[in-house]
């Protein structure tokens, strides 16, 4: 009998290869386009290579870093509210969902998970008729139960905008952390369940001693997804606030900075390369956070092997 | 809008079908605008009269919506894929695109001597020489008004600005009607029909428009500043949560019947003159002072274009020169009232509401948005910055002197006349 020869897997190598290609092609070569792109000034027409110029007016010129720091911070703002609403409403759900006695499960499960499905567009349209002082089905609402005085224009008002924008992304968003929890929790097996109630713990501390350390990485998993997709979030704000981020610029975040930056906004020229430089500063400060992810969180969650 | 570009999209393609069945030799243009509501008027009414005229060019309107318009067509030019007539914005985004070589020259059109300097300066290089695009029609800003509901509270157009705050106060205190339909959720609306709507009065139009580019007034006079002190006190009359109150909002909100004073560009007209149910009437930005002299922003709006790039240039300008006829400004000042052709001739035009707009040209003196013309070419965009600066003290988050100086300071970070 002949030994098989070892044949060089081409396979692997073919069925790889049209996902890497279209990948580099729309997202690695033109994130190398883009940190060029910030590299350059259009002067009188032509691209001139001014080094870190771009970067140096985005800090110190004072229209820019104002600018900047002010998406920045309402940035870190979005981002907080839905690491301190969004994921914690999403596990309650998953551990609610996974109860035993929960009836109609598969129906709540799909009614939370709805709106993830939905376009940006229609759930900021939806929240501004919601919320509309006008026509909206909120203020009438509470003036039914005679409490109009509660009702404020919150998507006008600088104090109260932002939140609310934060709070319907969370609305819209919260069934993706709930799914991902929820599959972590089927995931643990019986017997570490059984375990832990023979040995006397149920309810409440078998949830905080048993479950939720095993979830843990899926928690950390959809903490810096969520971190991601804060730090790129753009849609809803421009659909509910428009590209200026009103009111005053105070739900203004990093996305719509760099779309007003970098396409122009009515009057507003377009400026590529600065565009380019807030777009840079966007991957930059995505890449720190996942890298202080993996480095100083990831390597210390410990994993358990079933 | 997806519906309606959809639409478009169908209509497009159902005209390239029976046109290349029809006339196998036939030319194809397509219009790029931001003037998506027009759609209608522009496919049933302005194109079928020029192909009758011009059998062998058949034309398509493509628009977008307005916020979306600049970067869209900045991407299709860029791309060499935006149709053969482009609808220039006024002044810097259109010069922008000439420099760029995307827009030709029309300077020998015939027909371009039909548009005073005035008409054309929105559509000039800097030094005048140059036109690139054929004027089609300006915006006057004033105030529309619901007659039924002033001839109902007995109170009649005001005609100073304490007329105007007591008729105001009139309708708040009836309690029927909002006395004014304006939110600042959108922000431009309480700078372009609040702040540039009243301010030609106080800063004297273009004599206060052109010291501010020349250098010699700053945006902290007093000229400047009072105008945003009157608009912090319209704010008690503008609706509960008008902070939340968009653009849209405030449109349904005149037209509806529920407000009675709606500040307004004449854009309004043809949307309102289809959805309002009631009398409407119009009136001037009111006075700072009996006997003063009064102003009108009567703005360059759009004007039309050739692509450099076009594949019919002869086509194109065939139409261009039919846009610069008084044919075309009698149907399009009337197919759309509201939009008031800039044209020399005498254009006839039916729409009261429109006429009423249109005759204030006569008593009063013109003049255009004061943040228009170069004085947005910068970063911070002065525009962009008024529309904030407004909104900010209609709701009381900034004072009248604070948001002026803010403004002058975004202005004098890169703008130096003179030097």
């Amino acid at each position: 009998m002949a030994v098989a020869r070892k044949q060089t897997r081409w396979h692997i190598a073919i069925f790889l290869a049209p996902a890497l290609i279209v990948y580099t092609a729309i997202m690695i070569l033109p994130l190398f386009g883009t940190l060029q792109l910030s590299l350059f000034r259009n002067i009188d027409q032509k691209q001139v290579f001014v080094g870190l110029d771009n970067f140096r007016a985005l800090f110190g010129d004072p229209h820019w870093s104002g600018a900047f720091w002010n998406a920045f911070k309402n940035n870190v703002w979005f981002s907080l509210i839905h690491m301190l609403v969004q994921n914690p409403i999403g596990i309650l759900l998953a551990a609610l969902l996974s109860s035993n006695k929960l009836r109609f499960r598969a129906f709540y499960r799909t009614a939370i998970f709805v709106p993830t499905i939905l376009s940006f567009v229609i759930v900021g349209f939806v929240w501004k008729l919601i919320l509309s002082p006008l026509w909206g089905i909120a203020p009438m609402l509470l003036k039914e139960v005679g409490l109009r005085s509660l009702f404020h224009p919150w998507l006008g008002v600088p104090d109260t905008a932002l939140t609310t924008v934060a709070l319907i992304s969370v609305w819209q968003f919260v069934g993706i952390p709930m799914m991902l929890i929820y599959a972590a929790l089927l995931s643990i097996p019986d017997e570490v369940i059984e375990a832990a109630e023979c040995d006397g713990i149920t309810g409440m501390a078998q949830f905080w001693k048993i479950k939720l350390p095993l979830i843990l990485p899926s928690i950390g998993i959809i903490s810096i997804l969520t971190f991601v997709a804060n730090f790129n979030a753009f849609d809803l704000v421009y659909v509910t606030q428009g590209a200026l981020g009103g009111p005053n610029f105070s739900t203004d975040i990093l996305g719509t900075f760099l779309y007003r930056t970098f396409f122009g906004f009515q009057l507003q020229l377009g400026d590529p390369n600065m565009g380019s430089a807030i777009a840079s500063m966007m991957f930059f400060i995505i890449l720190i956070g996942v890298c202080f992810y993996l480095f100083a969180i990831q390597t210390r969650l410990r994993r358990y092997q079933f | 809008m997806k519906k309606n570009s959809i639409r478009l999209m169908l209509l497009a393609s159902s005209l390239f079908g029976s046109a290349s069945l029809a006339y196998a030799d036939s030319v194809t243009l397509t219009i790029e605008s931001w003037r998506n509501d027009d759609t209608q008027v522009w496919q049933q009414q302005i194109i079928p009269a020029f192909e009758k005229a011009n059998p062998d060019i058949k034309v398509v309107f493509a628009a977008a919506a307005p916020t979306e318009y600049n970067a869209a067509l900045n991407a299709k030019l860029a791309a060499g894929s935006a149709g053969d007539l482009i609808t220039c914005r006024p002044f810097d985004a259109s010069l922008d695109l000439f420099k760029k070589g995307y827009l030709t020259s029309v300077n020998d059109l015939k027909g371009m001597d039909n548009f005073s300097d005035v008409a054309k300066a929105a559509w000039q290089t800097d030094d005048g020489k140059t036109t690139f695009c054929v004027p089609m029609a300006s915006v006057i800003h004033g105030f529309i008004y619901n007659k039924d509901a002033f001839d109902e509270l007995k109170i009649t157009p005001p005609k100073t600005h304490d007329e105007f705050m007591e008729v105001l106060k009139k309708i708040k205190d009836d309690g029927t009607y909002t006395p004014l339909a304006m939110g600042t959720k959108d922000q431009w609306e309480a700078a372009t029909m609040g702040w540039e709507n009243i301010g030609p009065d106080y800063w004297k139009g273009e004599e206060g428009r052109k010291a501010l580019i020349a250098g010699t007034a700053k945006l902290t006079d007093p000229a400047f500043v009072e105008p945003f002190k009157v608009l912090a006190g319209w704010a008690p009359y503008m609706g509960d949560g008008y902070q939340a109150q968009s653009y849209p909002d405030s449109q349904n909100l005149f037209t509806l019947g529920r407000a009675a004073i709606y500040p307004a560009g004449s854009w309004e007209i043809s949307v309102f003159n289809k959805q309002a149910q009631f009398k409407m009437g119009a009136f001037p930005p009111p006075l700072p002072k009996e006997g003063d002299t009064c102003y009108i922003s009567d703005q360059p709006d759009h004007a039309l274009g050739m692509n450099a790039k076009s594949a019919h240039p002869e086509a194109a300008k065939k139409f261009l020169e039919w846009v610069a006829s008084k044919d075309f400004a009698e149907i399009y000042g009337n197919a759309l009232p509201g939009f008031f052709p800039l044209t020399k001739e005498k254009v006839e035009l039916k729409d009261p509401l429109a006429k009423e707009f249109l005759s204030w040209r006569e008593s009063c003196k013109p003049t255009m948005r004061a943040t228009y013309q170069i004085l947005s070419r910068g970063t911070p965009n002065l525009e962009n910055e008024s529309w904030g600066a407004s909104a900010n003290v209609i709701n009381g988050t900034e004072t009248p002197e604070v948001a002026a100086k803010k403004l002058q300071d975004g202005l004098d970070s890169w703008y130096h006349p003179g030097k």
